[in-house]
């Protein structure tokens, strides 16, 4: 018998993203306060993430404007490609500036393994290579499988390794939330 | 939902629109990727892509090559004599040594149609049929299907018209397939001898350049003459005829050019058989792009399909 599955719990509403939102954005702000570093969001949730900020920081100081905002898509540098039984949907990255020298910024919705900050960097390097790289999260749910720390993070909420941590934003999801609730396959 | 990933790439038939759609996507990614200072990018990395070609190719073949080595696959040519070929029993022996190699991913060409889905069932790499004999050649038609999807992003109404040997090609059986699948009109033209009469009723046949012409085709894609599938059967009476017949002529050019009709071939292009030399440097002869784009589409083709996957 298979006992039932607890539904998804709620970890953050709308205004608790906004709120995680707004301390990424005053965590920046204060380790950058003189030019702002280049930011790339990670595909799919990662690149909304560094949009947001980036406009919380361009009122914050209209005289410095918004900080270039650029995407990456890191399904090509995944290391799990043999085993994933549909083909996954290319976005493509897309990095208007110049990545040799460049403060970078990478943002992801969630921190789990740190696999995909992994082949985030990997493919980075692709493009160029950066003074210097550091890496936003909305959520830091832990269970690391790899040496990869946040410099930012809008909330950290330690999970085991199976549960179901899901963030959910207006731009790609239709809302913002997220709710962490107990894997199916975890039972 | 996307669909469950297939184990080979045989032919165009059996493909959901929805799987084609997604190879198709894909490829212009990873054209995209054509832009960049690193090509490579490393999703095949540790992989092994063996090339068993048992025709002649170099198109097909380098294309196969760099699109497998963009993927970062380690890529072996496993030669294949001529000679040894036809035998039903030597290709189950090669088979079985290919399989003794445990490469991931085998991409064959063959004379005889169904050789690679022969290989497909015997074998647990994902196999991507690179022409087999008058059959299909599925990568070509997905190539192809890309290249005009750049013009045109909904082919559903547009006018291709394949000119020349249907009866021995498998280009124009993929081609034409995946077009009509895609919405495209398709009509054929060319020596009668060459044209069989029992393909599918959706195929709009012409007796004359000129027919074509005042059906105001989009495109107008030429096949190759191959003289090697054509023998000593005499089929049409000279490449001289069948220039002044089917060709692209000086005269036919200047009509096309003036309507803008875009030419297509898949190459190597006998000048003066298929078309006059001025064709090539035409600002609407997609020739190089099918070039190009055959790299993209073929990594996305290795990229879609599972080895180890259940054949179809």
């Amino acid at each position: 018998m298979l006992s039932p599955v607890p539904a998804p719990q709620p970890l953050l509403d709308a205004d608790g993203i906004e709120a995680a939102v707004g301390r990424l954005a005053e965590a920046i702000a204060r380790r950058h306060p003189h030019t702002w570093p280049a930011f790339i969001g990670i595909e799919r949730r990662g690149v909304p993430l560094a949009r947001r900020v980036a406009a919380l920081l361009a009122a914050l100081d209209p005289r410095r404007g918004a900080p270039a905002v650029g995407s990456l898509d890191i399904s090509l540098y995944r290391d799990d490609l043999a085993a994933l039984p549909t083909v996954p949907q290319l976005r493509g990255s897309n990095i208007e500036f110049d990545v040799d020298g460049a403060q970078v910024i990478l943002f992801d919705d969630v921190l789990y393994t740190g696999r995909t900050i992994r082949a985030a960097l990997d493919e980075l390097a692709d493009f160029g290579r950066p003074a210097r790289v550091e890496l936003a999260v909305l959520l830091d749910r832990g269970c690391r499988e790899l040496p990869i720390q946040a410099d930012y993070v809008g909330l950290v909420h330690p999970t085991a390794p199976g549960d179901y941590v899901r963030v959910r934003l207006q731009e790609t999801d239709g809302a913002d939330a997220a709710t962490v609730g107990q894997k199916e396959a975890a039972r | 939902m996307s669909m469950p990933r297939r184990k080979d790439l045989l032919a165009i038939a059996p493909l959901a629109r929805e799987e084609i759609e997604q190879v198709l996507a894909n490829a212009a990614h990873f054209k995209a990727l054509f832009q960049r200072r690193v090509k490579k990018v490393p999703t095949l990395r540790g992989r092994h892509v063996l090339t068993l070609f048992y025709e002649p190719s170099t198109r097909t073949l380098s294309s196969f090559e760099i699109a497998a080595s963009r993927l970062s696959a380690d890529v072996t040519n496993f030669s294949v004599s001529t000679s040894s070929v036809v035998k039903g029993e030597s290709i189950l022996d090669t088979i079985e040594t290919l399989e003794s190699m445990q490469v991931d991913y085998i991409i064959v060409r063959h004379s005889a149609s169904g050789v690679p889905s022969l290989i497909a069932r015997h074998s647990k790499a994902s196999v991507l049929n690179a022409g087999d004999g008058w059959h299909a050649h599925p990568t070509q038609a997905l190539l192809d299907a890309f290249t005009l999807r750049e013009i045109w992003p909904d082919l559903a109404g547009r006018r291709i018209v394949i000119v020349g040997d249907l009866l021995h090609s498998r280009v124009a059986r993929s081609t034409s397939t995946i077009l009509h699948r895609l919405g495209a009109d398709v009509a054929v033209l060319g020596p009668g001898t060459l044209i069989p009469d029992t393909r599918w009723d959706w195929l709009r046949k012409f007796r004359t350049f000129d027919e074509v012409m005042q059906w105001r085709p989009d495109v107008v894609y030429l096949l190759r003459i191959q003289n090697e599938r054509l023998g000593a059967d005499p089929f049409f009476p000279s490449l001289g005829e069948y220039h002044r017949h089917f060709g692209v002529t000086d005269e036919r050019f200047a009509r096309i050019a003036a309507e803008g009709v875009y030419i297509m071939h898949p190459g190597p292009v006998n000048r003066g058989v298929e078309l006059v030399d001025a064709v090539m440097s035409y600002d609407r002869c997609l020739i190089n792009q099918q070039v190009e784009n055959g790299i993209a589409t073929r990594m996305a083709c290795l990229h879609w399909l599972q080895p180890g996957a259940p054949p179809a």
